[in-house]
């Protein structure tokens, strides 16, 4: 079955054009990295996916059904790249993950004993339920993006969509997200994620669509580094990159198992 | 006055109910740009010889939906056309209630500070069923608009009716200005909305618990600040007002030191190994 059907797909923002002719397919089950340098258009692909950036032309379908007239938004799980803009009012862990679950119940069923379960499995599969009651902004960056795709999943979707999910993340919970996606996936779930470098989640990939200037320029298997630093998307941004200083031979976190 | 207190003690639930989506989408002050819009809505009441509560709630709430609509797009332009709306909404007030019959200064004052003596009967009627409704609709749809507040794309994503708790939103800010007016005052009611809600997130951890402690703060400060003001003989929503921020510093400093005597009997935490291996050159 296919998930995603992205047809000559066409997107632009005030007159300048984003993404030119984007085709793109995904199946059931398949877990497809969309790679691309910094402005690329490989978010804007994927938010035009999900209805957050109109589609100027072509068409999209997701699970089959025109996304214009998709209504079943509770099989499409998202990750977005951070947190909303933190504001001063605190919300737990526990609240922030409940949200996914408005998908599912809608907004005038008061959330019931289905709900709370869903919240606690999710926040196990990410290992942050002990933090359930914690203010979401004592966590670190990468528990915060644990909490989103915890959110993500409370929803029990089919198709998970995630932006960027590992930038920035320290070492300990890319492995925990590449844990949680790996479980995922091995469920059957479909994943389309979009990334900069592939790090611990690479195992996972069954194919990568690099996007190049708008338009898709390679699609296959991810391609394979030769050499750490020759993956087509590397720029150097390490997880806990840490300024050597005299004295002291900082070893790239990346290259160490966790812990 | 029992009058004055009922209303007071409704408005001081209600503001805070709605004040804390308001502060969590970094809209503080929305409420009092709608009650400047509000105060339109008023002289075209009195030159009507019509309700004013009713009809500054209906041109309040034009107001907040049109401002609404301007923030959806999202333009650089947003800022500048709510000043223009807000301007255009006390400046088109001061001259509508100079018009009317009722002219003069104290009417004027009235709606813009409140007033102990000017809720009728009536006037608590419209309060009671509108602060109700208000109240109602921020706790029945609390997870819809917190997951709208704290995250509109995702909320979006999650195909929750975006548009339609937005401009619920809208309307029920319209409604909890203008219903407060009377006794808080237009000028002063975003006060009732933010200084609970900033008062209760000094010692909560969570939003459900920042929002029964900011309506418990709003409650207390609404009825304190009715019964001192009837004592002292000071305009009540200032003297509301002002407890509200009397409780706020009295948290804050409260919180602050508990915090520093936690810290000292607290034995200092265990560094975590570090991640990377460390070698002397």
């Amino acid at each position: 079955m296919t998930v995603v059907s992205v047809r000559h797909a066409a997107v632009g923002y005030d007159g300048r054009e984003i993404l030119h002719d984007v085709s793109l397919t995904v199946q059931a089950g398949e877990v497809v990295a969309i790679l691309g340098a910094n402005g690329s258009g490989k978010s804007t692909l994927i938010r035009t996916v999900l209805g957050l950036v109109p589609l100027g032309h072509g068409e999209i379908d997701l699970f089959g059904t025109p996304q214009r007239k998709f209504r079943d938004w509770a099989r499409v799980g998202y990750v977005p790249q951070r947190l909303g803009a933190g504001s001063g009012v605190p919300a737990t862990v526990g609240e922030v993950v409940a949200s996914g679950r408005l998908a599912r119940r809608g907004i005038f069923r008061p959330s019931g004993a289905a709900d709370r379960a869903a919240v606690r499995d999710a926040l196990t599969a990410v290992g942050l339920l002990d933090r359930i009651n914690d203010p979401v902004t004592t966590l670190s960056g990468g528990q915060q993006q644990r909490t989103l795709i915890a959110r993500a999943l409370a929803g029990k979707p089919d198709l998970l969509v995630l932006d960027e999910p590992t930038a920035g993340v320290d070492a300990a919970s890319q492995e925990a997200f590449a844990a949680a996606l790996g479980r995922f996936a091995g469920d059957g779930g479909t994943i389309v994620l979009v990334a900069h470098e592939l790090g611990p989640l690479r195992p996972l990939i069954d194919r990568a669509v690099v996007v190049h200037e708008g338009r898709v320029a390679h699609e296959g298997v991810p391609p394979e580094p030769a050499g750490h630093h020759a993956e087509p998307d590397h720029d150097h941004v390490h997880p806990h990159a840490v300024q050597p200083s005299a004295g002291i031979c900082v070893a790239p976190a990346d290259r160490i198992a966790a812990n | 006055m029992i009058r004055a207190l009922l209303g007071a003690l409704i408005i001081g639930l209600a503001a805070p109910a709605l004040g804390i989506y308001l502060v969590q989408r970094r809209l503080s002050l929305i409420g009092d740009g709608i009650g400047h819009v509000a105060l339109t809505g008023v002289g075209v009441g009195l030159l009507l010889n019509q309700s004013p509560v009713i009809s500054a709630v209906i041109v309040a709430a034009i107001g907040a939906v049109g401002v609404e609509l301007i923030r959806e797009r999202g333009r650089t332009s947003g800022d500048l056309a709510l000043a223009l709306l807000f301007y255009g909404g006390i400046a088109g007030g001061v001259v509508l209630v100079a018009l009317s019959n009722d002219a003069n200064n104290n009417s004027l004052v009235q709606y813009l500070f409140g007033s102990l003596i000017t809720t009728s009967p009536a006037d608590i009627g419209v309060i009671a069923v509108l602060g109700a409704a208000v109240l109602i609709a921020m706790l029945v749809f609390r997870p819809a608009l917190f997951a709208v507040c704290n995250d509109e794309e995702y909320a979006r994503v999650s195909g929750l009716p975006v548009r339609a708790l937005n401009l619920l939103m809208a309307v029920t800010t319209a409604v909890t200005v203008t219903i407060a007016m009377r006794t808080v005052g237009l000028l002063l009611v975003s006060a009732l909305m933010v200084i609970p809600v900033a008062a209760a997130q000094q010692v909560t951890r969570g939003f459900r618990t920042t929002m029964a402690a900011a309506m418990a703060i709003g409650l207390i400060a609404a009825g304190i600040g009715v019964v001192v003001s009837a004592e002292a003989d000071t305009p009540p929503g200032a003297t509301t007002v002002i407890i509200a921020l009397a409780v706020f510093v009295a948290i804050t400093v409260g919180a602050a030191g508990l915090r520093l005597v936690r810290r000292r009997a607290q034995p200092p935490r265990e560094v975590e190994p570090p991640d990377v291996v460390l070698q002397e050159a």
